[in-house]
């Protein structure tokens, strides 16, 4: 039964589901657009960010601390990860890149198995956060409505970050032309170790954030890299922009089609991104730049 | 270093009574090795879903992560049949599987292959997805949702008096084996047909396997159709030997594990797949079993893949190929400094030129009509009236930034121009795309070296020519390389043409850069164009390459029309008969060599004014 409310609290969760998708997104799609790699691991790291910050909180109860602890631990995987494995498959071909984030993101999986167990972990947010807000019309759970604004001022952070610094700069002139951003002698190097940390960072930042509302799994990362690949897709690889809107469009589309059908609702995603690939094969904000 | 070679016809029938002994011997030798046979079965189901997606991966360079999709679809239309309709024959409905698989593999490809590259990995996984979560939700009633369906029943085959069963074990084993064998045998005559070779040169070089004249989307799609037909046999057997088709079919794990077993075991090699599986499996009992690891099996195997894919790029099965060759080609070398064959070249090569309508008569074979092209607000090419004659020799000159390559690259349809018109032949060819004005005869060989790198100067040669032999798109997937007519001579002559012939084995990695600018002009003489454009054939050759090249070029343009942008001046007066120079993407002048250096308005462009850039 479809209601005023029921719709419009559907509204929210599609919004607190695309912003946590628009999130994840954009790390995967600034490390590529930066240095070319589909990082199949991204799903890995998103769950990742949610055990780290899950171990965090038994140990402090703090729930910020989970949240720095989640974006933390990302940001210094990522840094070793490109600097220890990723680095050596620049010269190589995408599938080779692509096999080894793949290998990764089992190894990350299975460790994250082995020291937690398989068992479901729940995170349970912070005093403030939890309960329920009358919104004059309908009641809804204030962390969801929480997430939106955390989320937003992240995605505004890493907005900030990639339009109004040099490193922001660098970053983007290398989605437009990484060969040419190498020969204006800028060290590409460490721009990419950061970049790669950056985007591993954005994922376990979600994943704690996200870590409250569903119950914490080793899975829990592989249903998110496949909608992840969507939105980046439904949005055009390697726009953070594009990142943006795909992940309020993927997650609006999930939360409505629920509301009428849950059976239907990645069916509908991915629908729709065969509709968005025969209109505008290069995302709805896709530029012309990589392949 | 090739992959394998593609045409010594006596090797595919050594490698498949090599497999059929092995099939034979195995459940003689491998239960003494402690196999269990449910494990044996499951590797050869894993071999045979592996053995198109090889042909896709391995060989076409397609890596896709959502063969899941095809192996669930034509496992569950099989065991659809054979359960809830009563169907009774095993084997048809495995077929009907399989047809079924080919078909959502056909509609799928049609999607996914609009894109390539990590796109490509990205909507196969999306599209995979979706099949999931289809079977689970809207088909439930038909797939049993995540409950499957139970009941598939296995194969009998009635032999005179008796009635063979195939239950389940070993008594299944020759059933599974069979259709493994089966498999193999028509995929390496598959990977040895044309379209086999075609799809070697689509993974090295899209770019120039289209510009030779294939239609390379068509090639992609077959190959992803190949694949799903495999994919939804093998899907089949699986609910055969489970008796019991599992939704698990459908998940990314099906696609993730059968990606990681063909890296393991090695790509482009067919049994890649099959030696992964083992090593997977295997493990996977003996972590499990013996060393009692429980769930972290999964974690070592892990880091063991992760280990391959860095440092053993072949997998098992190209680690042990390379060992052996390197351990042959010593051997080799050996022999070969002993007595090192020299060929001579046959005197005088006969050139081919296709009989195309309109040539052999007078008139412009070539020509532009206002042709333009802006980037943005700058006009690279401004309102270019161009017109050559049939068999002439055309040389383009112009500083740099005249615009000579944007030029070339709405000739031969790589770039759609702004305005105006490009006539061949006196048909309209503004807008066609680079493959078909291939296939009228029009080609060009690049400026900067566009080979199939990993094949053979004889492999790369071959591609060329399949294009010119057979036309854009055929899928003769049966048929032998050595049953062309006309293929062995076409390509003996181009090499003899460019001087390789004596190189055709080699490796195009393993050649000196001016072999390799021969090869590139080889490439597009292959496809005996009645028009062949010449984007720089003199860059970076040292004066006795340019001499020797230039002697090459003339006696190719003596049987077509050839037009040729080069910064050698000396090298294209030579040549050409007339000359067309370019300035700021406008026509500077034309005429004959003498007069052209003799033009004040030349001399100024290359000597003085802004643009002195003398080249």
């Amino acid at each position: 039964m479809i209601t005023w409310p029921n719709f419009v609290s559907q509204l929210f969760n599609g919004l607190a589901l695309g912003a946590l998708l628009a999130l994840i997104a954009s790390g995967l799609t600034i490390i590529y657009g930066t240095l070319g790699v589909l990082n199949l691991a991204h799903g890995a790291m998103f769950m990742l960010g949610g055990y780290a910050g899950f171990a965090a909180y038994q140990a402090s109860g703090s729930f910020i601390v989970a949240v720095l602890a989640g974006a933390v631990a990302l940001l210094v995987l990522g840094l070793l990860m490109e600097r220890v494995m990723v680095r050596h498959f620049y010269a190589r071909p995408h599938e080779d890149q692509l096999l080894v984030t793949f290998g990764l993101a089992i190894v990350i999986v299975e460790v994250v198995r082995w020291v937690f167990s398989s068992e479901s972990k729940t995170v349970t947010p912070p005093g403030a956060l939890a309960g329920i807000t009358p919104l004059g019309f309908m009641l809804y759970p204030t962390y969801r409505l929480a997430v939106v604004g955390i989320v937003a001022m992240a995605l505004l952070v890493l907005f900030l970050v990639l339009y109004r610094t040099r490193l922001g700069m660098i970053v983007r002139a290398g989605i437009e032309d990484a060969v040419m951003v190498d020969c204006l002698g800028i060290n590409v190097d460490r721009v990419f170790m950061v970049v790669f940390g950056i985007g591993a960072m954005a994922a376990g930042f979600a994943g704690i954030v996200n870590a409250p509302i569903v119950s914490l799994t080793p899975e829990v990362g592989e249903a998110v890299l496949v909608q992840t690949f969507v939105v980046v897709v439904i949005g055009g690889v390697g726009s953070f922009p594009g990142a943006v809107l795909g992940g309020l469009v993927a997650g609006e589309i999930i939360s409505l089609t629920s509301m009428v059908n849950p059976g239907y609702a990645y069916v509908m995603l991915f629908a729709a991104m065969t509709l968005v690939l025969m209109m505008r094969p290069r995302g709805l904000l896709g530029a012309q730049g990589r392949e | 270093m090739s992959w394998d070679r593609i045409d010594s016809p006596r090797r595919p029938l050594l490698v498949a009574a090599l497999t059929a002994a092995a099939l034979i011997a195995a459940p003689f030798v491998l239960p003494w090795l402690g196999a269990a046979p449910n494990t044996v079965n499951r590797i050869l189901v894993w071999g045979l879903f592996g053995i198109g997606f090889d042909i896709l991966f391995g060989y076409a360079g397609l890596l896709s992560f959502g063969q899941s999709a095809l192996y669930g679809t034509g496992g569950f239309v099989a065991a659809y049949l054979l359960t809830r309709t009563g169907f009774p024959h095993v084997v048809t409905a495995l077929l009907v599987g399989m047809l079924a698989a080919a078909v959502m593999g056909y509609l799928v490809g049609l999607v996914a292959l609009r894109r390539t590259g990590i796109y490509f990995a990205m909507i196969t996984v999306a599209i995979a997805e979706m099949f999931y979560f289809v079977e689970f939700n809207p088909l439930a009633e038909w797939t049993g949702g995540e409950n499957g369906l139970p009941g598939v029943p296995t194969p009998s085959l009635s032999v005179g008096v008796t009635t063979l069963h195939f239950t389940s074990g070993w008594a299944l084993y020759p059933f599974l084996g069979f259709c493994y064998f089966v498999g193999i045998v028509i995929a390496l005559r598959i990977v040895r047909s044309p379209v086999g070779v075609v799809l070697r040169g689509i993974r090295e070089n899209p770019l120039r396997t289209a510009a030779v004249g294939h239609d390379i989307h068509s090639y992609k799609l077959a190959a992803f159709v190949i694949a799903a037909a495999y994919a939804g046999f093998a899907g089949g057997l699986l609910g055969v030997l489970q008796a019991f088709m599992p939704p698990e079919a459908f998940t990314f794990e099906t696609s993730g594990q059968l990606v990681i077993q063909t890296a393991i075991g090695g790509r482009g090699m067919l049994f890649g797949p099959l030696a992964g599986a083992a090593l997977w499996l295997f493990l996977q009992d003996f972590l499990q079993g013996p060393l009692g690891l429980g769930a972290t099996w999964k974690l070592v195997l892990g880091l063991v893949f992760v280990a391959l894919v860095a440092f053993l790029r072949d997998g098992i099965i190209g680690g042990i190929r390379n060992v052996y060759r390197l351990v042959v080609r010593r051997k080799g070398e050996k022999a070969a400094a002993i007595a090192a064959p020299v060929k001579t070249p046959r005197a005088a090569a006969p050139v081919y030129v296709r009989a195309r309508a309109g040539n052999g008569v007078s008139g412009p074979i070539m020509q532009t009509i206002r042709l333009t092209k802006h980037y943005g607000g700058v006009a690279a090419n401004e309102g270019i009236d161009f017109s050559v004659e049939a068999g002439e020799v055309r040389g383009i000159i112009g500083p740099n930034g005249a615009g000579k390559t944007t030029f070339f690259k709405m000739l031969t349809c790589e770039v759609l121009p702004t305005a105006g018109t490009i006539l061949f032949n006196g048909c309209d060819i503004t807008g066609m795309g680079v493959t078909e004005v291939c296939q009228l005869g029009l080609t060009k060989s690049y400026q900067v070296n566009q080979l199939f790198n990993r094949l053979t100067v004889r492999e790369n040669v071959v591609i060329a020519a399949l294009a010119a032999l057979r036309g854009k798109f055929r899928l003769d997937v049966m048929r032998r390389l050595g049953s062309i007519p006309g293929l062995d001579e076409r390509v003996g002559h181009t090499l003899e043409l460019v001087g390789l012939t004596r190189r055709g084995e080699a490796p195009v990695a393993q050649l000196a850069y001016g072999e390799k600018r021969r090869l590139e002009i080889g490439l597009a003489l292959a496809s005996s164009p009645s028009v062949l454009l010449l984007d720089e054939p003199l860059a970076g050759m040292s004066p006795s390459e340019r001499a020797e090249t230039v002697r090459l070029l003339k006696s190719i343009g003596q049987d077509r029309t050839m037009i040729v942008i080069d910064h050698d001046m000396d090298s294209l007066f030579e040549l050409a008969e007339r000359i067309t120079v370019l300035q700021e993407g406008r026509v500077l002048a034309e005429g004959r060599p003498v007069d052209i250096k003799a033009n004040a308005k030349v001399q100024e462009a290359y000597l003085g004014g802004l643009n002195g850039n003398p080249a």
